[in-house]
């Protein structure tokens, strides 16, 4: 799960992590009394939407105005905010669609001196939880990583032991602070840290991470992620998604236990198992068209879930037709092909259907499906079931 | 002879009175795998499904000497649970809860590589040596033993593996779903080293997806390996996109060498056979054999 640079701050402050004085708005008149209400001199104001690259990205009909401007009034953050609010903004990772600004971070300028980089995540392949700390602020880490990579120093925290501070102590040197920054820097590693550990965080990054003219060290952008399987256990942090950043199809799959990810293709897909998903996706572009969706139903796919489901994956205005992939395994293929009818009639299905079931009392599965009177064309395999679905599609669009 | 579990193996099942543990131990019964009792923290002394319950797995390993334990308990606990059985060495744990905190497995990881056991998972279907051993999810009847090995990430696409082999005639030594987690215990590698080193096994299918770079090593340890039984690959994941996790909690693609394309191209270049889709596993295994 995702949250936006403002919640991450109050989160991260509320640890210890220094940040700059701001407040969230959602209008130019609330961005005006904001700065009013900030320390006089120059302050930020900053779209907030789940993507990065804000500063160098651009809006969709004003190609000149950025994601973050720096204003020196009250009026000009009322301007700025009527430029940014309810307009699309485009980012390097939004991708060419962009997304829809709806909420902007007003923050205190600060004066800086250095940009630094701080992130803290969980390393896959060490199975550990690494922090990163390069010299290079302000740039995306990974094109640093790829030009200069000296820049970067890496350690790894042994689960055992946790944090030790020395490590922390070395990487500001790394970093080239010196005499009190040592330590200032070390104290912000811990309360990251902390606030990792007790939050199930999956990421914490910070770049950049400045020091100030006065000799201070700031978080002036701040990014966190969690692990959505440590959720259970923090449902505070459950009020801080945005229901603008989420697809609302996959909003609504999740109430029902349903893994989703809406994709561009016309072909929805409703499969059980994350592998078999993915591998259903794979099967449809090998023949030449494309996925609407990745959809796991899961190993108990009940009734209910079949039919929201289905109710989704209809939902989605793009879809030209419909596969459905289930290997029953333990599950019963006729209770299947049941739920599939039912659901077919309840939502009512106006695009070509093939299902392709295998496992336990298949026989009984398809012969319900083929008495059912809908039109929906049985597959023997996952093979001839992309072959069948890609055909009816291609032959639907002729018609 | 098969990997990690054979008619021998003793099994304990941890969370066995609960919905899941009840019903996949029944199965598992079913199918003669050599159930000797389960753990339910509050219901020791009971019996269920004819079988003895304890408190402890300090209380079970001592009553019943088990080989292999299995874990059924939800994600709260799971971590707990896997930890419980380290203590006591069981040698071979298995875990099928899916949705265990990421930092639960950092800590489960490390106790891991200090002790005697082997995990197999979270986030799996177990493991089965047909005819003899089921541990876990898996459907049974799809099964028949043969000389196939199977490893894989996923679970259904491990059932895609084993049905076809098994309508081809080859059966399976043994199919271990290494699970869909980023964190986990034996991955593939450590399942492929018992392949080529089980005199059952004559070939193997191994199905990876996006995310982390098990394959890309994998490859690199297949060419070391310089074996000569035939391997199958498939990778899903081709037309996912970047960033996004699709249902498997380790099954996204967070930049560098974890898109299928580049583990496709690791796997070939290490004389792995790839099937172009996973309904071809069984024929691409077939065609590889014959040389």
């Amino acid at each position: 799960m995702n949250i936006h640079e403002y919640q991450a701050k109050e989160l991260l402050r509320s640890y210890g992590v220094p940040t700059p004085q701001g407040i969230v708005v959602h209008s130019p008149d609330e961005a005006r009394d904001a700065v009013r209400s900030l320390p006089k001199g120059l302050c930020v104001v900053k779209a907030q939407i789940h993507a990065g690259g804000r500063g160098a990205g651009h809006f969709k009909d004003h190609p000149d105005v950025r994601g973050v401007q720096r204003v020196h009034s009250p009026d000009e953050a009322k301007t700025a905010a009527y430029q940014m609010l309810d307009r699309t903004l485009i980012t390097r990772q939004t991708g060419p669609k962009g997304r829809v600004v709806h909420k902007l971070y007003v923050e205190a300028g600060c004066n800086i001196e250095r940009e630094l980089y701080f992130s803290m995540l969980v390393d896959r392949a060490l199975r550990r939880i690494v922090i990163v700390a390069s010299q290079a602020g302000g740039m995306s880490i990974e094109d640093v990583a790829e030009k200069t990579p000296e820049k970067i120093l890496t350690v790894s925290i042994d689960p055992q032991l946790g944090l030790a501070d020395y490590q922390s102590r070395v990487l500001a040197t790394h970093l080239g602070l010196q005499g009190g920054l040592i330590n200032d820097f070390a104290k912000i590693v811990r309360s990251a840290y902390t606030a990792f550990i007790s939050l199930d965080a999956s990421m914490i990054e910070t770049n950049p991470l400045v020091v100030t003219k006065e000799g201070t060290l700031l978080a002036l952008d701040a990014k966190m992620s969690f692990d959505d399987n440590g959720l259970f256990r923090h449902r505070q942090l459950l009020e801080l998604r945005d229901p603008n950043e989420e697809d609302p199809r996959e909003q609504d799959a999740a109430r029902f236990g349903l893994s989703y990810v809406s994709l561009d293709g016309t072909i929805g897909c409703m499969v059980n198992g994350a592998g078999l998903a993915m591998a259903t996706m794979d099967i449809i572009h090998e023949e030449g068209e494309s996925p609407a969706n990745f959809l796991d139903v899961g190993g108990g796919a009940s009734r209910e879930k079949v039919s929201a489901a289905f109710r989704i994956l209809l939902s989605d205005p793009e879809i030209e037709g419909v596969l459905v992939n289930i290997f029953g395994g333990i599950m019963r293929c006729d209770l299947i092909a049941g739920a599939v009818i039912d659901a077919c009639k309840e939502v009512g299905l106006k695009v070509p259907l093939v299902v392709r079931l295998a496992g336990t009392r298949v026989e009984e599965g398809l012969s319900l499906l083929e008495k059912s009177g809908l039109n929906v064309s049985v597959a023997t395999d996952l093979g001839d079931a992309a072959r069948k679905i890609v055909a009816a599609v291609r032959s639907r669009r002729t018609a | 002879m098969s990997i990690l579990v054979d008619k021998h193996t003793k099994v304990l099942v941890q969370g066995f009175t609960g919905a899941q543990g009840t019903f996949h131990s029944e199965q598992s019964l079913v199918y003669g795998t050599a159930i000797v009792g389960g753990v339910t923290p509050g219901r020791g002394g009971q019996t269920h499904l004819g079988l003895p319950v304890f408190d402890t797995m300090d209380q079970a390993v001592t009553a019943t000497k088990p080989d292999a334990t299995v874990i059924y308990v939800p994600p709260a606990g799971a971590a707990d649970a896997i930890l419980e059985a380290i203590s006591v060495e069981i040698p071979l744990i298995v875990c099928i809860t899916e949705g265990i905190p990421v930092q639960d497995m950092l800590r489960v990881r490390s106790a891991l590589d200090h002790s005697r056991s082997l995990l197999v998972g979270p986030n799996c279907p177990g493991v089965i040596t047909p005819d003899a051993c089921k541990i876990g999810i898996m459907p049974g009847p799809i099964h028949r033993r043969g000389s196939v090995g199977v490893v894989s990430r996923s679970g259904t696409l491990t059932y895609e593996a084993v049905a076809q082999t098994t309508v081809l005639g080859m059966g399976q030594s043994t199919s271990v779903g290494i699970g869909g987690d980023p964190i986990k215990g034996l991955d593939f590698i450590d399942v492929l080293e018992r392949f080529l080193a089980d005199s059952e096994t004559q070939s193997i299918i191994m199905i990876g997806e996006i995310g982390g770079s098990s394959e890309i090593d994998a490859a690199q340890f297949l060419r070391d390996s310089k074996t000569k039984k035939p391997v199958v690959g498939l990778v899903a994941g081709i037309t996912a996109p970047p960033g996004r996790r699709m249902g498997h909690a380790g099954a996204v693609i967070s930049g560098g060498n974890d898109t299928a394309q580049a583990k496709i191209e690791a796997l070939k270049s290490a004389g792995v056979h790839i099937a172009p889709t996973p309904a071809d596993l069984g024929t691409t295994l077939q065609a590889a054999l014959k040389g």
